[in-house]
This record gives C-alpha cells, sequence and structure tokens, in this order.
C-alpha cells in the first residue's frame, strides 16, 4: 500500500488515489523508426530488482502524470518529480546514490 | 472435572448471569465469561474434533492463540463456523454447536481415522489413492473432503452489516497490555496523535493476572490508571475489541473492530475495518506460551500453564481439581502457586531443567508443593479426558518412574514474542538463544517509503518477559516513536518496577529427551491439524527439508491458529532432524491476517445494490418506471429494451425497430462519452489522436473518426463536431470517456506537453437523446424552435439553438442510417426535455429503444461496434475504413504499428457481410471452418463472426464477420460452426445490408 | 526408486515410517552439464522430466535459489483449464490439462487431479458473446466446453447468487474437465521423478552470472561455483528479467504482484471452479476445505512478494456478491507471489539473442495450469533447438512482427 506525494498538488497520495502508468522515460518511436527501436518503445521493459524509474497519475486527485523514482525490492520512494522532463532531477539521483551508490537504468546513473 | 470456583475471576461480573447453549444443552455463565471459560464451568472440557484423526479436543489456551476450541456459532443470517471460544465473549442467549464430528461430540465415526492413524503419517495422500485413475475425483477426494473442513457451511445471507474506516495517526500502538499502555503513556504525553488498539475486552493484558507492582501500585490498578490517563489525553484514542490484523507497506495498518460480537442485539454495524495510515506502529502484542511435545499433549486436559491461571484468575474456573504443572521455566510456577491458593491440589511440578528454578520455585515449594527437577511426561493418560501421568526423567528414553493421578495438566514451554506484525511488513527476526526464541532484530526493521523503520517492538513482543523490563522496553518504544516523529519527550517517566529475576529456562523441544518413534507418534506439535513429532521428522527423512517444503508436506502451522503454538515447536524438531541450529532452518513467514477476519468486515458496505457505484443518466428513473429491462454497461446500466405487457425481450426489441424505422424513437444516448478538447493545438493534437484528418473539419461540421492505440489496434470511435477555431467535442463509447480521457491527458501531459491544450470530460453535463426515424424531424419541428431542415441543418452539421424552450445543440449524425437528430441539453434539463419530446412524438407513436435495437439498426446499416467488430487485436484496415486513415499525415498514434509486417499482411481477416442460405442466425461467435487442421491437431479456420442479429427489418439473420480474403470473395458460400459439432452455410455479402446509399439518413 | 502405494504405507507402518527414502537427493554441482535448467519451480522441472522422458537428455541440473517449487508453483489457486481462445493458447493449455489428467499415474506420485469443472461466468451482455465465441472456439480445437445457461450454473454451484441486483449471472463458460490440482505436489512430483532419472536438483543455489562466449552461453556462475553446460534454459517466473539481464538481453516483460487469499476450512459446499471476471475474483473450494480466492494483478513492478491491501478488498467485495454465504467465513492467510507480465499477458516460450540459451517466462497469471504442457514445449525447443508446434507461436519475435497472442479479447478474460 503505497503512499507517493504529487509533485503537483503536494498531496502525499494514497495509492488507492493514484493509477500505476508504467515505465517512465520511454523515447516514442514513430513512423519511420526501425523495428528494434520500435519494439523497444512498445514491449522492452527494464524491470529492475532495485530503483526503477516509473510513471503514476494521481487520477482521483488532480489528474496530473508524474514520475516517481522507487525501489522494486524495498518500496523505498526516492523522489517524485513531474512528467515533463527527459531526466530525473539531480536531486532524486544523489538521494539515490546514497542508497545504491553506483547505480544505473537505462542511461541514467 | 472443571468448575467455576466459588469466589475469584477478575473478569466476571456474577451479578450478570447469561444462558447459552452448547450443542443444546442449556448452560449458565456470567458477563465476562468467554464461551471456553464457561463452557470448562460446567464441565465442559471436550469442545471439538481435530481435523485429521478427529481426535477429541478440548481447549488449551485462554486467547486468540487457540486451536482446538472452535465452534459454529449462532443460527441462520448470524451463523458462524469456526468460531474460538475463548476470543467469544459470552452473552446472553448465545447458541453454539462442536464441529467436525458425526453423529456428535462424544461419538465420532471419524475416530476411526485414530485408530488408523500409523497409516495416516504425513503427506500419506501423495503416496497413494492413485489408482485406478477415476478414484481420486470420484471416491477419494469426496471422502477426504467430508471428512475435513471443520465448521459448517452457512446456509443464509448475512444478517449483519459491516463498515470501513479511514484513519490517520501518528503513531498506531497495537496490544492494550502493560506494554502498549506505557508506550501510549510515553508517546502520548509528547504531544503525538495515537490510537492504541486491544483486541479483547480488558487492558492491562497477562500482567492483570500474573500480578506484580509498578510505580508502588499493585499492577491492576497501575492499569486502571494509565486507562484513566489515556482517556483524559485528547491527542490518544483507545479501542477495546480491535485487533492490529496486519501491517503493510508505507505505514498501513489494518485494525478489525469486533463492534457487537459480544453484544449481537445491539445497533450498528457488527465488524469495523479500519484502514489506518500512520506514521510509527508499536507492537505491543506480548507473547504467547508455547506447548511442550510429549506423548498425549493433545488429551483434553492438558492445557498451556498460562492459560490454566488465567481460567482461575480471570474467570474464576478451575480446569481441575489436580492439576500437574510441567515446565521447562519458572513462570509455570505462577500456576502451580495460583491452583494452590484456589485451594485446588497440584500433585507435582515437573521441571524438565536439572538444576530447577528461582525464588518463584521456592514459593511453591514453600506452599507445600512437591517439585520434582530434570523430570518431565513420558504420557499422558486418558482418552477424552486427562487421567493422570506417567513421569520419567528428562535426560532418558521415556522409562516411567512414576505414575500420578491428574485430571489436568499444565504445561509450559517457554514463550515466543508475537512478532507477526513486525514481520507482515519484512521486519526481520533473530534467535535469543538464552530464551530459545525468535525476537525482532532491531537493526532489520521494516522501511516505509522513506527507508526508515516505521515498526518498533515494545515488551514481551521485543523478547523482554519480566515485569520491569517489559515496562522499560515500552516506555522507549513509546519516546522512539514520537522521537522519529520529532517530537520532543513529554512529561511520562519510565514507571519503576523492581526486578523479579527467574531462573534461566532451558529448552525442550521433545519430552522425554531421548523419545523413541512410539512416543513421538503421540507428542503432538499441531493440535488441530494432528501433526506430531514423528511427522516432521519423517518430512525431513524424506527430503522436504526447508521449513516451507515441511510445513506444506505436514500441514504444521496451516490450521486457522497459523502455528501460533506450533510453528518454533515443529522448526525447533526439524532442525534438530536436520542437526542444524534453529536459526539456519528459519520460519515460514508471517502473513495477515494475525488472527482470520470476517470477509463481510474485508467486504464492508459494499453489496447488493451498493456492491458498486452506479451512474445513472438525468433519464433513468424515467427507464425504471417504464419496467426497462437494464444490462450493466460500465458502472452504467442502460435500458436493453423496453418491454411491454406480454412480450418477450425480443419482440420489443423487433418492435421498437420497426416503429423507429417506420416512424420514429428514441434513445437516451446520455452515457456516451463527451470530451473537450480546445485550445490553439487542439486540431494539431487530434490529428495525432484520430487516424482520420480532424483538423481540417470546419466549425459547425462533425466527422467520424477512430482511435488506435500505439499497437495500431482500434481502440474507440465516435463523432467530432468542431465548436469553433479552437475548440473540438469529441464523443467516445460509453466504455471508452474515461480511459480516452485519461489518454488524452497522457499524450498532452507526457509527450506534446508544449502543445497548447486543454481537455475537460464534460460526459455527465449533457443529457443527449437521439430521435430517430422518417418522422424525427417532425417531432422537433412539433417542438419548436431552431430550424432543423436539412438546409439549416444538414447531415454532419450541429447546430447550437432552442427546441421546445430548452438551450440545445442538435447533431445530424446517424448511427441507425435513418434520419437522426442527437440532442444535447444540460443534464439538469434532461429528464424534462425528454418528456417534452415524448408529447411531442405522441401522434407518431413514437417510442423508446434500447441498447439491443441500437445494435440490430447498426449492423443492418454495416457500422462497426466497437467491442463487436474489435477486440483488441483488430485494425482499421481489418474493417475497411480505410477511408478513415490519413494518407496525408506523417504520423498519428498506431501508424508505425500499422507497418509491421502482420499489419500489412494480405492474409488478415476482413470485414464482410453474411447471409445464412437458411435466413437464420449465425450463433454468436462462430467461427469460419476451413480445410484440415494445424500442426497441433486443431481445426483450420477462416473467420468468424463479430455481429449477428435477426433483423426485423429485412426479416432474416445477418451478421458481420472478419474472413479471409473476405471482400474478395463477395458471393461465396463459407461454412460457419456450431458447438453440436454442426455447422451453418453463409454468403460473403456486402456488410452494408439497409439503405446502400445513405438515402435515408440524408434527408 | 521405491513406488509409492497403499502397500508400501503399510509396509513401512509397521516400522513406524523410518523406511522411507528421501524424494529427491540433495546433491553438490558437478562441474558440466548437457542442459542447465535455472529455477526448480514447475515449469522448470517440467522442462527438465520431459527432457529426459521424450528426449532421453537425463544429465541435467536443475539450480534453484530457493527451495523447489517455492515461487509460484507454491503460491497459486492451483486452478487448471484451457477453455483459452486463441489457437496457440488452447493448444498449450489443453496439452497440460490433459498431462494432469494421467500425472498421478505418470509421476507415482498423487498430485490430486481434481477435474470438478470451471465454470467463468458471464454477467455483462459482452461478456455472454465473448464466452460464446470461445465456445466456438474450443469447439474446433478440441477443448471441450460449452456456454450454460444460469440454472445450470445454479445447479452446479447451489452457492452462487444468480440475481444480484447488479450484475445478474446470464450464463458461464463450463468445462467440465477443467479442476484443481495439489500445486505443491506438481513440483515435487516432477522433483522425484527428475532425481531418480539422474537428474541433479541444486536448491538453495542461486546464479550470479551468466558466462558466455561467441554468442553463445559456456555456463552459469553461481553461488556453488561455476557450472558449464551445453545448453541454457531460464524457467524463473517472477525473475526472467533479473537473469535475462545477466545473460545480457531485455524481455518484453514486467514483474509485478498477485495476490491470493484463504478461508477458514468449512465443510464442502462447492465441487466447481468459479471464476467471475466482471466483477473480479475467482473462488474454489480445497480439499481440506478452505474456500481459496484470487483476483487480478497489482499495478506497479514489485519484488517483494507483497500486494496491496485494496485489491484483496475488491477481490472479497466481490466474491461476497457473488457468494452470499462467505461474509460471515474468514480470511485465514493472505499471500503475494510476483509473475511476469509480458507486452499481450501471453508467455514466452522461445529462442534468447544468446544461440543456446533458451526461456520460458511470462505466464503472468497462468502458469501454474500450464505446467506440464510448458515443460513439454520448452524441452523441445532445448532438445531440438527450435520450437515445435506447440511453442511455435510463443516466441518473442511477435512482438516485432506485432502478432499477439492476446487472450483479453475474448471477455477481459483473466488467466
Amino acid at each position: 500500500m503505497l503512499t507517493l506525494q504529487c509533485p503537483y498538488c503536494g498531496v502525499w497520495a494514497e495509492e488507492t488515489e493514484l493509477h500505476a502508468e508504467g515505465e517512465a522515460h520511454l523515447k516514442r518511436f514513430g513512423p519511420g523508426s526501425d523495428d528494434a527501436d520500435f519494439e523497444s518503445y512498445l514491449f522492452m521493459r527494464e524491470n529492475p530488482k532495485g530503483v526503477h524509474f516509473e510513471r503514476w497519475r494521481h487520477s482521483h486527485g488532480c489528474g496530473k502524470f508524474f514520475h516517481a523514482a522507487r525501489c522494486t525490492m524495498t518500496l523505498k520512494v526516492f523522489g517524485t518529480y513531474p512528467a515533463q522532463t527527459l531526466e530525473p532531477p539531480q536531486d532524486i539521483k544523489d538521494r539515490i546514490s546514497e542508497t545504491y551508490p553506483g547505480w544505473t537504468w537505462r542511461n541514467f546513473k | 472435572m472443571s468448575t467455576r470456583l466459588s469466589t475469584g475471576g477478575k473478569y466476571l461480573n456474577r451479578s450478570d448471569q447469561r444462558r447459552f447453549t452448547f450443542n443444546g444443552k442449556q448452560f449458565t455463565g456470567y458477563e465476562g465469561d468467554t464461551l471456553a471459560s464457561a463452557l470448562l464451568a460446567n464441565d465442559q472440557m471436550l469442545m471439538g474434533r481435530s481435523f485429521k484423526y478427529h481426535r477429541p479436543r478440548g481447549v488449551v489456551a485462554s486467547g486468540a492463540e487457540e486451536p482446538n476450541a472452535l465452534v459454529n456459532l449462532g443460527t441462520g443470517g448470524t451463523f458462524e463456523p469456526n468460531q474460538r471460544a475463548t476470543t467469544t465473549e459470552l452473552f446472553d442467549g448465545l447458541t453454539a454447536t462442536s464441529q467436525n464430528h458425526w453423529p456428535s461430540l462424544e461419538f465420532d465415526i471419524g475416530v476411526a481415522n485414530n485408530a488408523m492413524a500409523r497409516f495416516f503419517p504425513a503427506g500419506f495422500y501423495y503416496k497413494t489413492f492413485m489408482a485406478p485413475r477415476a478414484a481420486w475425483k470420484h471416491v477419494f477426494e469426496p471422502i477426504v473432503r467430508q471428512s475435513a473442513g471443520l465448521g459448517q457451511v452457512p446456509k443464509d445471507r448475512d444478517a449483519d452489516t459491516y463498515e470501513h474506516f479511514y484513519a490517520f495517526y501518528d503513531v498506531v500502538i497495537v496490544g492494550g497490555g502493560v506494554a502498549g499502555l506505557q508506550a501510549a503513556l510515553a508517546a502520548g504525553s509528547a504531544g503525538a496523535k495515537v490510537l492504541l488498539m486491544e483486541q479483547t475486552a480488558h487492558l492491562g493484558g497477562r500482567a492483570v493476572i500474573d500480578g506484580g507492582e509498578v510505580d508502588g501500585k499493585p499492577v491492576d490498578a497501575w492499569v486502571a490508571d494509565a486507562g484513566e490517563t489515556l482517556d483524559a489525553m485528547p491527542n490518544v484514542t483507545v479501542r477495546l475489541r480491535m485487533m492490529g490484523a496486519g501491517v503493510y507497506d508505507h505505514g498501513y495498518v489494518l485494525g478489525y473492530e469486533r463492534v457487537r460480537d459480544h453484544d449481537p442485539m445491539a445497533e450498528g454495524p457488527r465488524h469495523r475495518l479500519w484502514r489506518i495510515r500512520t506514521q510509527q506502529i508499536v507492537t505491543a502484542t506480548g507473547a504467547i506460551e508455547r506447548p511442550l511435545s510429549f506423548a498425549g499433549n493433545d488429551i483434553p486436559g492438558v492445557m498451556l500453564a498460562s492459560a490454566v491461571r488465567d481460567y482461575v484468575d480471570g474467570y474464576g474456573v478451575s480446569p481441575g481439581d489436580r492439576t500437574v504443572v510441567v515446565t521447562n521455566n519458572d513462570d509455570a510456577y505462577r500456576t502451580a502457586i495460583s491452583l494452590k491458593k484456589a485451594g485446588l491440589e497440584v500433585p507435582v511440578i515437573l521441571d524438565a531443567r536439572a538444576s530447577g528454578g528461582g525464588a518463584l520455585a521456592d514459593e511453591a515449594k514453600g506452599l507445600g508443593i512437591r517439585v520434582e527437577t530434570g523430570k518431565g511426561i513420558a504420557k499422558v493418560k486418558g482418552g477424552k479426558r486427562v487421567t493422570g501421568v506417567a513421569v520419567c526423567a528428562q535426560a532418558g528414553e521415556g522409562a516411567v518412574l512414576e505414575e500420578i493421578a491428574c485430571d489436568a495438566v499444565a504445561m509450559s514451554g517457554g514463550w515466543s514474542p508475537v512478532v507477526h506484525l513486525w514481520s507482515h511488513c519484512g521486519g526481520k527476526l533473530f534467535w535469543d538463544e538464552d530464551q530459545a526464541h525468535f525476537r525482532p532484530d532491531p537493526n532489520r526493521p521494516p522501511t516505509s517509503h522513506d527507508g526508515k523503520g516505521f515498526v518498533i517492538p515494545a515488551g514481551s513482543a521485543n523478547g523482554p518477559m519480566d515485569l520491569a523490563e517489559v515496562m522499560g522496553d515500552a516506555h522507549a518504544a513509546g519516546l522512539a516513536a514520537a522521537k522519529a516523529l520529532g517530537l520532543k519527550s513529554g512529561k511520562a517517566a519510565a514507571p519503576k518496577v523492581a526486578p523479579q529475576p527467574e531462573a534461566a529456562m532451558e529448552p525442550v523441544w521433545l519430552m522425554p529427551q531421548g523419545a523413541g518413534p512410539k512416543l513421538r507418534m503421540k507428542a503432538w506439535l499441531d493440535y488441530q491439524n494432528d501433526v506430531k513429532v514423528s511427522d516432521v521428522r519423517l518430512a525431513a527423512q524424506e527430503g522436504y527439508e526447508s521449513v516451507e517444503h515441511t510445513k506444506r508436506y505436514t500441514t504444521l502451522g496451516m490450521a486457522t491458529d497459523q502455528g501460533k503454538l506450533s510453528n518454533i515447536n515443529g522448526l525447533a524438531v526439524l532442525s534438530d532432524a536436520l542437526n542444524q541450529p534453529i536459526p539456519a532452518t528459519g520460519t515460514t513467514t508471517f502473513r495477515p491476517p494475525y488472527t482470520p477476519i470476517s470477509f463481510g468486515a474485508i467486504a464492508g458496505e459494499a453489496r447488493a445494490d451498493t456492491f458498486q457505484p452506479l451512474r445513472k443518466t438525468p433519464i433513468h428513473d424515467w427507464h425504471e418506471a417504464q419496467g426497462a429491462f437494464f444490462e450493466p454497461v460500465g458502472h452504467w446500466r442502460r435500458p436493453y429494451c423496453f418491454p411491454r405487457q406480454g412480450e418477450t425481450h425480443s419482440d420489443a426489441v423487433n418492435r421498437e425497430i420497426n416503429q423507429t424505422r417506420k416512424s420514429v424513437g428514441l434513445l437516451d444516448a446520455s452515457t456516451l462519452g463527451k470530451i473537450i478538447v480546445k485550445g490553439p493545438d487542439a486540431g494539431r493534437f487530434l490529428d495525432m489522436l484520430y487516424t482520420n484528418m480532424m483538423s481540417t473539419l470546419k466549425p459547425g461540421k462533425c466527422r467520424y473518426g477512430l482511435m488506435c492505440n500505439e499497437n495500431g489496434f482500434l481502440i474507440d470511435d465516435g463523432v467530432v463536431a468542431r465548436i469553433d477555431e479552437d475548440t473540438f467535442l469529441c464523443h467516445t463509447t460509453t466504455g471508452g470517456a474515461e480511459r480516452i480521457h485519461g489518454w488524452m491527458e497522457d499524450w498532452l501531459q507526457c509527450e506534446w506537453w508544449d502543445w497548447k491544450v486543454f481537455t475537460a470530460n464534460v460526459t455527465e453535463q449533457f443529457a443527449q437523446i437521439a430521435v430517430v426515424g422518417p418522422n424525427a424531424r417532425k417531432v422537433l419541428e412539433k417542438l419548436g424552435g431552431m430550424d432543423v431542415s436539412k438546409d439549416a441543418l444538414a447531415f454532419m452539421e450541429w447546430k447550437d439553438g432552442q427546441l421546445g424552450g430548452f438551450d440545445c445543440r442538435a447533431y445530424r449524425i446517424s448511427f441507425s442510417g435513418e434520419l437522426s437528430y442527437e440532442i444535447a441539453v444540460p443534464a439538469s434539463q434532461g429528464r424534462a426535455f425528454w418528456d417534452a419530446l415524448l408529447v411531442a412524438g405522441e401522434e407518431f407513436g413514437m417510442m423508446p429503444y434500447g441498447t439491443e435495437a441500437l445494435h440490430v439498426m447498426r449492423a443492418e446499416k454495416g457500422f462497426i461496434m466497437i467491442g463487436d467488430e474489435t477486440d483488441g487485436t483488430v485494425i482499421p484496415q481489418d474493417l475497411g475504413l480505410n477511408w478513415a486513415i490519413s494518407k496525408k499525415k506523417e504520423d498519428f498514434l498506431g501508424k508505425r504499428a500499422q507497418e509491421r509486417p502482420h499489419m500489412t499482411d494480405p492474409s488478415r481477416w476482413k470485414l464482410v457481410g453474411l447471409e445464412t442460405l437458411d435466413g437464420s442466425v449465425i450463433p454468436d461467435g462462430s467461427y469460419a471452418i476451413a480445410e484440415g487442421t494445424n500442426a497441433n491437431g486443431q481445426r483450420n479456420t477462416q473467420g468468424r463472426v463479430t455481429s449477428t442479429y435477426y433483423s426485423p427489418t429485412l426479416e432474416k439473420g445477418i451478421a458481420m464477420g472478419l474472413v479471409l480474403y473476405g471482400p474478395d470473395r463477395m458471393g461465396e458460400v463459407i461454412e460457419f460452426n456450431k458447438v453440436d459439432g454442426s455447422t451453418v452455410a453463409a454468403r460473403i455479402v456486402d456488410p452494408v445490408f439497409y439503405d446502400k446509399d445513405g438515402e435515408k439518413q440524408n434527408v | 526408486m521405491r513406488r509409492y502405494s497403499a502397500f508400501a504405507i503399510a509396509r513401512e507402518a509397521a516400522r513406524y515410517h523410518t523406511g522411507w527414502e528421501r524424494a529427491w537427493a540433495s546433491p553438490e554441482p558437478k562441474k558440466k552439464y548437457d542442459v542447465i535448467i535455472v529455477g526448480a519451480g514447475g515449469h522448470g522441472l517440467a522442462t527438465a522430466f520431459y527432457l529426459g522422458k521424450n528426449f532421453g537428455i537425463t544429465n541435467v541440473a536443475i539450480i534453484e535459489k530457493g527451495w523447489l517449487g517455492g515461487g509460484n508453483t507454491g503460491r497459486n489457486t492451483t486452478i487448471i483449464r484451457s477453455n483459452y481462445l486463441q489457437d496457440s493458447s488452447a493448444a498449450i493449455y489443453e496439452k497440460a490439462r490433459s498431462l494432469y489428467e494421467t500425472m498421478s499415474q505418470d509421476l507415482n506420485y498423487n498430485v490430486m487431479f481434481s477435474p470438478r469443472g470451471v465454470m467463468m461466468l458471464a454477467q455483462t451482455e459482452h461478456e455472454v458473446r465473448g464466452y460464446q465465441r470461445t465456445a466456438h472456439a474450443n469447439a474446433l480445437q478440441g477443448v471441450k466446453t460449452e456456454f450454460i445457461g444460469p440454472e445450470r450454473v445454479k445447479e452446479l454451484c447451489p452457492i452462487i447468487c444468480i440475481d444480484g441486483p447488479r450484475y445478474p449471472v446470464l450464463g458461464a463458460l463450463w468445462q467440465e474437465r477443467g479442476g484443481t490440482g495439489r500445486h505443491d505436489a506438481v513440483a515435487w512430483g516432477y522433483a522425484r521423478a527428475c532425481s531418480d532419472m539422474g537428474m541433479d536438483i541444486i536448491q538453495k543455489c542461486e546464479v550470479v552470472g551468466v558466462r558466455s562466449s561467441g554468442g553463445k552461453v559456456v555456463g552459469v556462475d553461481t553461488t556453488k561455483g561455476p557450472i558449464d553446460c551445453d545448453k541454457l534454459g531460464l524457467v524463473v517466473a517472477g525473475n526472467s528479467g533479473a537473469l535475462a539481464n545477466m545473460a545480457g538481453f531485455r524481455l518484453p516483460m514486467e514483474s509485478v504482484a498477485l495476490q491470493a487469499l484463504v478461508s477458514e476450512p468449512i465443510k464442502p459446499c462447492m465441487d466447481v471452479v468459479v471464476m467471475a471476471n466482471t466483477v473480479h475474483g475467482y473462488m474454489s473450494q480445497s480439499d481440506k476445505g478452505e474456500m481459496v480466492i484470487g483476483g487480478g494483478t497489482d499495478g506497479f513492478n514489485n519484488y517483494t512478494q507483497r500486494g496491496s491491501f485494496h485489491h484483496i478488498e475488491e477481490t472479497v467485495r466481490a466474491l461476497v456478491e457473488t457468494f452470499p454465504i462467505i461474509s460471515r467465513l474468514k480470511m485465514l492467510r493472505q499471500w503475494g507471489g510476483i509473475v511476469d507480465v509480458t507486452g499481450d499477458r501471453s508467455p514466452v516460450i522461445g529462442k534468447t539473442p544468446l544461440g543456446n540459451c533458451f526461456i520460458n517466462a511470462g505466464w503472468g497469471t497462468g502458469g501454474f495450469k500450464a505446467i506440464p504442457g510448458g515443460g513439454w514445449a520448452t524441452a523441445e525447443l532445448i532438445a531440438k533447438g527450435e520450437p515445435g508446434p506447440l511453442a511455435a507461436e510463443f516466441g518473442m519475435e511477435r512482438f516485432i512482427e506485432g502478432r499477439f497472442i492476446d487472450e483479453s479479447v475474448a471477455a477481459g478474460v483473466a488467466h
């Protein structure tokens, strides 16, 4: 039963207020992209044991989509941040490093 | 015999007598009794039968850990199986029956299993019952099932109600014993918002019975004072009869409050499920005494020493006249002392420790009780009741030294902290060698969202058993909880308690230590499931070495007590058999709930009409009053048809269609999704969302559009109206409104966040009514208002105006092929507008139609339906909708996916119409068969039906389907399968059966 | 292997059962095997068993980081059925179901396959059409099912409320030869048979690395040291992503929690398995008398084997509505397992980017019922290096091609 803080409205939201929306920072590949890129965009997933970057929607609240950095082994939340970004903020990355020195996730580290 | 003592009983109110029945016999007890104590007071030691061997079972404990004394409670709508007698407070009129026997508790045929016990060791059923093959299902399994199962099946619907609470606290303290009280005082006085929950009806826990002094007061007086102090603190809530059922991630606690199980005639819900969020949890859940494993330790009359003490001092009941005490620790001496002080006989205390006990032992000896050290029980004598014990040396193999007559045995194998709640969410344990128990490892607590521990064990739940240590530990726990919240400690001081040192306990996992196979087969670990020492050893011998394997192979700890009494003893036996230390064996996983909680409580208020939210259109009540037959569509219920007197549903559907096609009908289309998309980039956005071009749509016009997901599959369709340069209104399917709105927001917020577009789901803001049929225009003209002529409002146009005095927006769109207007009015005007339409339409014989008529009419017209022609694997190209897929656009959602080889494969099944040769209706879901079979021996297919109806308009069966190369095979006849193995022949035809040129809708 | 029988039990009873031998050996790993299977769950053990039985390959190690059968094999709700819509699903699940029919005899271990019948309730018109479609498909696939009306539903399962105010039962898809089995026994029975064929089941041995050279696997590194192999099978539901990561490739799947729960045991009252997908819950009664209950998966990536309580609430609510008499029964225990869910929610049995490394994964919520079929197909894949007809459609390449095996299309059916 997770609680996540919505970075838009500031509410510490119950899991029941939220909807999980899958892996974050996927780059969309459209017409003209090659098969491998397109497959990767639609299907291939990091699915890590450890820190994961994922999308949530405050669906029974302000309705905003946001990102969370969360450990899939301990459910520790390193932070949440708005969806309008291509990369997690540095302070969240730093917080992850405190727990998992040398962590990587796709091209983030 | 067991009987009521003339005095004593701290929990009793002897002035309030209560009547109850057990197996039809009338008994009496007092307020404050549990069913177990009241039964004992009436010499009813035999309370049930075990699960596997149907052995006689008496009560062994006095609380939530009880495995044996389970009863069927109540009757009819308040009947409940498997209720623990030890946690059932006695009320006047209580009726209980014992379980798992036939024909009676005293004489149970099933006990034949016991005589055969030697042939039914752990896991015997995996090794037999295999031949002949059908015998398992038809012979053996029914016997096993009938023999198993414990309580009876409820027959009636539950007569009670349940409710859910949401609650938020800083600190939740589970357990209202002295540790919980002290922790609450410490955390509460620091200013934390505290909830203290206690599963029983009274505060104080074991200490009230065990005695001692706190702050110079007798402990029960201290408990009373502490309760009052907490009551006076505005930031502290204390709830009795409420159990901490489970701890979940991020500080979620489940509280299970039995509001009126003890008083069934009271008003209100029976149980209340509290869903609590808290910063810190203090588990002051106490400890549970362990049985000792000796032969015959399951015979009624053998009880936990602490339970014997509870019955004597708490309930004024003597479990027996002569009680032998057997122990490996000092605590059980308290039981002997209690018994003696109550005037009962204690023929001997058998202390397995060669060195014997400490101060408590001296006190017992001082009372004249015989104490034998280094001794144990070789076996208990008796059948349905203890008649005596055979004494042996603990160090030996069980040579009998002496037989002692008695009618009860009080045993104590030491204490195990209740670590369940600590463990539910990942808290780890370590093995305390001195006390021979697992206790919370403070360095590895369960962690919350911030990675910090959020559960703090307190008192004996944390290991300490001495009152002084318990109070000190609990105080520290309360302060630690406050500190974790950033609070400064308050006024509450650590209570002063004089330590009462006890001699060290010595672990005893088998009595006597060298007991051979014969005795081991009679030494019970799990009383309810009939798991013995020999069973666990057998599991180890056969290679079921993991503690989880042993548990599952023997069923140890899988009974309704979830191993509260048996697990530690069992894994100690397993460790011994594997010759490894106990921590290497480890424990099984602790899972919620702590003790079983009712499904009623979990379901809460949601049942019957309130099972799920019900969405109603503004016209819903009218439909209901007309006797509409409804179908669920999401949380909506939509009229399927409006049957009249004597009509079948299909009669009604046919009438509705005929009347609509002939004259005019009306449809409550309010459930259709309506989403406003607005902003300078709205057109650009919709071009990405829909397969066709939306940005070129002119204000005042409508266009039918398709939406695909990124896999290219068709997910929704509907008519888009351009309201003005910046504004579109997108209609979606009924089921799609919320999903599509979320889909839009997803792309706007996460991909094209620089585009200037807002969306709003206005589905429920408007009632939308379709007026359909050749006379539709006349009906509207009769209402009067805006010009609805062809010139003023052409097909696929919309216009704002007034009709019959109602502000409305009229769309010239048609899902039936008829002249059709869909008119939206504010939801608050919906019913009035509907009524006005009914009046205006009366002279045309206008009647409402339901979803089935809608479906048939659209199928006659060859229009696809999301969910029928599509199923999540269909692309628009399959449906002949290429005209709605823009060739000009570089990109739209799903375009890339539709370029994949499987999507462009010419052998994809394509949409066609189907007409049976005999006019019959092809069965729903039928497949078109092809020659031969595939590599897996399955019949080859070449298509399937997607929609199939009787068309009252064409007076024959019509269908749509997806067929291999279908559009190229017009006129060909193919066979569709029926479930009976026969087939029906159908001709491939154009999917538009009715008004192919669209002359009717465009008038 | 000494055969199990009533006679053997009688013989052992005479000597206090001191003569029973180990069900499976507990060997130390050898340096090299022909085939290493990672994962001693149902699918892994079944794969090994059919490698031996169907292809005579017995120089096999099955490596397990915990205890055999300790993953989803020992955590599911034990439902066995094959009433799937798509041909390829129906083929493999029906193969599995038919193997369950004779498994107790084949393994000489009573797995208690109980073909008591499985019904999937239709509670909306859409579901009725969906299940009628499945019934028609099944008729051509050799899977015996029928669509039955509400009266027959009530007759087969008297404790169902068929006329509830919100979602009255309109009918059901009924598979008479579906049912349940004893999940642990399936793992134990296969393990005993594999051990008897001379295969090494190595428990408490975690794979920590996959060694490869020139696009081929040469062995694995484990907590008990390096072990070489000619072929490698990854059969590790719930850990597939982690293993693939070690082997250097990604998978089209994510791991989420799936929860289940049981009630306290009561006398027999339900002799069928009922799945109610509109309201999201399914229930059967175990031989012990417990009502065994499951629902849908949680929504987020999770390896904790704990789920969120609101999903339990949703499931219990659905079942109290469907079976009103259970309201006063009590939940005894809830638990969770981690399942791998693919892009189309159907499994993957196929090749990987490493030539001699094969994978069986992504069963989502449907793994237990498929164990013998999945093992059969995976053994064929490993032995021949190419998928046979059962596995042909289940390769990962289907995602690039857009060739889904989507079971949810019928009526949003949970596995």
